[in-house]
């Protein structure tokens, strides 16, 4: 699979101030992009033009040498997953899994949902509801579904939040498969993950 | 530990409007079930500001037989106000409103099943408990049929309405005061036509072009606002 | 030609576009006001039925004629905005706002003082009446949305879509004299031609070109408040402070 995601002279404001004015990059199959920079200067607003979720003030994204906001294509091909991860505290980790797949249309073959889950060590705890799992664990929600989801881009925003030492080993080994079967990634970030990014952005600083 | 290997089949991109209204509408309805705390105040509060009435203007049977059908309507309609806030906020505040929205199912599909569950767990209980209501004032059978219908019919559309001043006001100052303001002046089309047949049955007439102009009117609601929901929708997540 | 469709969506152009284009248009409400009135108050004959107190028409229609006309200037304005992302848009959208409530207000007004001579109540739940005091709290629900936001763009997008949605108001106010039995009578006034008297038309329509120009004015006299407001931080507009 060889996918590219090409963003140019992306600008986007937060209110009068600027946050950032002609950004450009491309990233490729196999590659991540790492985004950098202070609190407040403008990593999640960046994410979320890429994504589509914010309009950005200029410039354009393009998944596969189309127009990325609003195509469905783009839609299918993308997880993003922001500071609140869109988890409810209703459901059960399995129940919350389940649903997100459902919402991007991925089907599930029987059992592949629990063995995600035990993956990340939710699997005697899969039934509770969400808002009794601790922060940790809700993340680890989100690990079950990076799992299962075969979407080409992966945009996180601070992917490590709250995940202690073996949940960040969990979360390395599926960036580096994600990678391998040709995915690509645009993460912001404060750590140093172990695939080392293609690239660089530095915003703000 | 073992990560799976294998990865499952892409997604085709797209999804078709009925599975995403079906997904939003199990997903609503299993969370309504689990908390029906909403549903239960939704439905005590109608049950409550219906009964304030004869207590305050006297226990004639003669007053409260004409009163009685508007006074069911603002109280239904009331009620499904107060519901209204509900129908985005969890969403809004877990981001799950923008994984739904980042979605390769159809907006207007999940837009209109979170509405569809919204109204079955606030406007349909209002309807159903309304006959019991007009025993209380002393309708006449016929009336409290008129009165269900124009509610069945009309509650949908105050919800229909409801979820786009909702939608608006996502993280807006002002919070349930800017509500009413947008919601209110919309509902009173509705609460003049429902009130309407249920009041033209009573007084021996038909309900049915009430019955009728609410129920064109649920149609065009129906067709039109699920799309301008996700206008609003968008707007708040930019 | 390349015709230059964005050049005067620019705010600083427009700011004094504006500024010097306004003054004329107050002139001309003005002077159309004042031929209105002659022509209504003297000219017009007495009414058969009503007696003088007809006269209020020259004020009353006129008046819900643009309340009806803003604020569909204003959802168009609103449309263009939120199609196009531009911000001028979304300003003229916000000053005409304040003008249309004012006229919805006035038509509810007078209409009330007319009908207490003429059917014996202040007010009637009739249709029109009904969906026109809609329309007054449209009005204000766009101005209330318009400044809940931090963010005045979001404000500007949400108002403009709440105009749109309320545009279904509009034909129902319109039509309401021809869908049921009210108090108001039935059109009289159409563009093919008219059922009343000439003078009292020509004052109708001298008062309404008036409160046109007027409208016209007071917007273009706002929109420069409200531009100067969102665009402070720039420098045409410091150096305008200096």
């Amino acid at each position: 699979m060889t996918a590219r995601l090409t963003v140019a002279g992306l600008a986007a404001s937060r209110g009068p101030s600027t946050l950032f004015r002609d950004v450009s990059f491309e990233v490729a199959s196999g590659e991540w992009l790492a985004v950098r920079g202070p609190n407040g200067s403008g990593k999640t607003t960046l994410l979320r033009c890429v994504a589509g979720l914010t309009r950005a003030d200029r410039g354009e994204v393009l998944w596969d040498g189309a127009a990325a906001r609003g195509d469905a294509r783009f839609h299918a091909s993308l997880l993003y997953a922001g500071h609140q991860p869109g988890i409810k505290d209703d459901l059960s980790a399995e129940e919350n899994v389940r649903s997100a797949l459902a919402l991007r249309a991925v089907a599930v073959p029987d059992g592949a949902v629990r063995a995600a889950l035990a993956d990340v060590g939710l699997e005697r705890r899969r039934h509770l509801p969400a808002r009794r799992l601790s922060a940790g664990q809700r993340r680890r929600i989100g690990l079950a579904r990076l799992i299962l989801d075969p979407a080409a881009l992966w945009a996180l925003d601070e992917p490590l939040t709250a995940l202690d030492d073996e949940g960040e080993g969990l979360f390395t080994r599926l960036l580096e498969r994600h990678l391998a079967t040709g995915g690509l990634a645009i993460l912001a970030t404060h750590d140093d993950l172990a695939p080392a990014p293609a690239r660089e952005l530095r915003i703000g600083a | 530990m073992n990560v799976i290997a294998a990865r499952l089949p892409a997604p085709d991109s797209g999804g078709s409007f009925s599975a995403a209204f079906s997904w939003a509408f199990a997903r609503d309805m299993r969370l309504a079930i689990r908390h029906p705390g909403e549903t239960m105040l939704v439905v005590a509060f109608f049950v409550l500001v219906a009964s304030l009435f004869p207590l305050g203007v006297g226990a004639e049977p003669q007053l409260l037989q004409r009163i009685g059908p508007g006074v069911i309507w603002v109280c239904a309609l009331l009620s499904a106000f107060l519901s209204l806030p509900a129908m985005f906020a969890s969403d809004y505040a877990d981001g799950s409103l923008e994984q739904m929205s980042l979605s390769p199912q159809p907006m207007p599909g999940w837009v209109a099943g979170k509405i569809a569950a919204h109204w079955s767990a606030s406007g349909l209980p209002l309807t159903l408990l309304s006959p019991l209501l007009g025993l209380q004032y002393d309708l006449a059978g016929d009336t409290l049929l008129a009165l269900a219908a124009a509610l069945a019919l009309g509650t949908p559309v105050l919800s229909l309405l409801g979820a786009a001043c909702t939608a608006l006001t996502l993280g807006a100052r002002g919070g349930g005061m800017l509500l009413a303001l947008l919601a209110l002046p919309l509902f009173i089309p509705v609460l003049v036509f429902g009130a309407g047949a249920a009041e033209a049955q009573a007084s021996g007439l038909s309900a049915a072009p009430h019955l009728s102009i609410l129920g064109a009117g649920l149609i065009v609601a129906a067709m039109a606002l699920p799309p301008a929901v996700c206008a609003a929708v968008r707007i708040a997540l930019d | 030609m390349k015709i230059p469709w964005f050049y005067f969506a620019s705010p600083s152009t427009f700011y004094r576009l504006a500024g010097w284009m306004a003054p004329w248009f107050f002139v001309l409400a003005a002077l159309f006001g004042a031929a209105g009135l002659y022509v209504g108050l003297v000219l017009a004959p007495t009414d058969a039925q009503q007696g003088e107190v007809y006269r209020i028409i020259f004020i009353h229609v006129p008046a819900s004629w643009m309340s009806m006309f803003i604020y569909f200037v204003m959802a168009c304005y609103g449309g263009v905005s939120l199609t196009f992302n531009t911000r001028l848009a979304a300003m003229m959208a916000r000053a005409l706002a304040p003008t249309g409530a004012m006229f919805t207000f006035v038509a509810l007004w007078t209409g009330s003082f007319w009908g207490r001579p003429t059917w014996g109540t202040y007010w009637v739940w009739d249709a029109r009446i009904t969906s026109e005091l809609v329309l007054l709290f449209l009005y204000f629900g766009f101005i209330a949305l318009a400044n809940a936001f931090e963010d005045p763009r979001r404000g500007d997008r949400a108002a403009a879509l709440l105009a749109l949605i309320g545009l279904v108001n509009l034909p129902i106010i319109y039509f309401s004299v021809v869908w049921w039995n009210t108090l108001h009578q039935g059109a009289s006034v159409k563009l093919t031609g008219s059922t009343m008297q000439i003078q009292m038309l020509w004052g109708m329509l001298l008062m309404a070109l008036s409160f046109w120009m007027y409208s016209i004015g007071a917007s273009l006299t706002r929109v420069r408040a409200v531009i100067l407001d969102r665009e402070r931080r720039t420098h045409w507009v410091r150096a305008l402070a200096t």
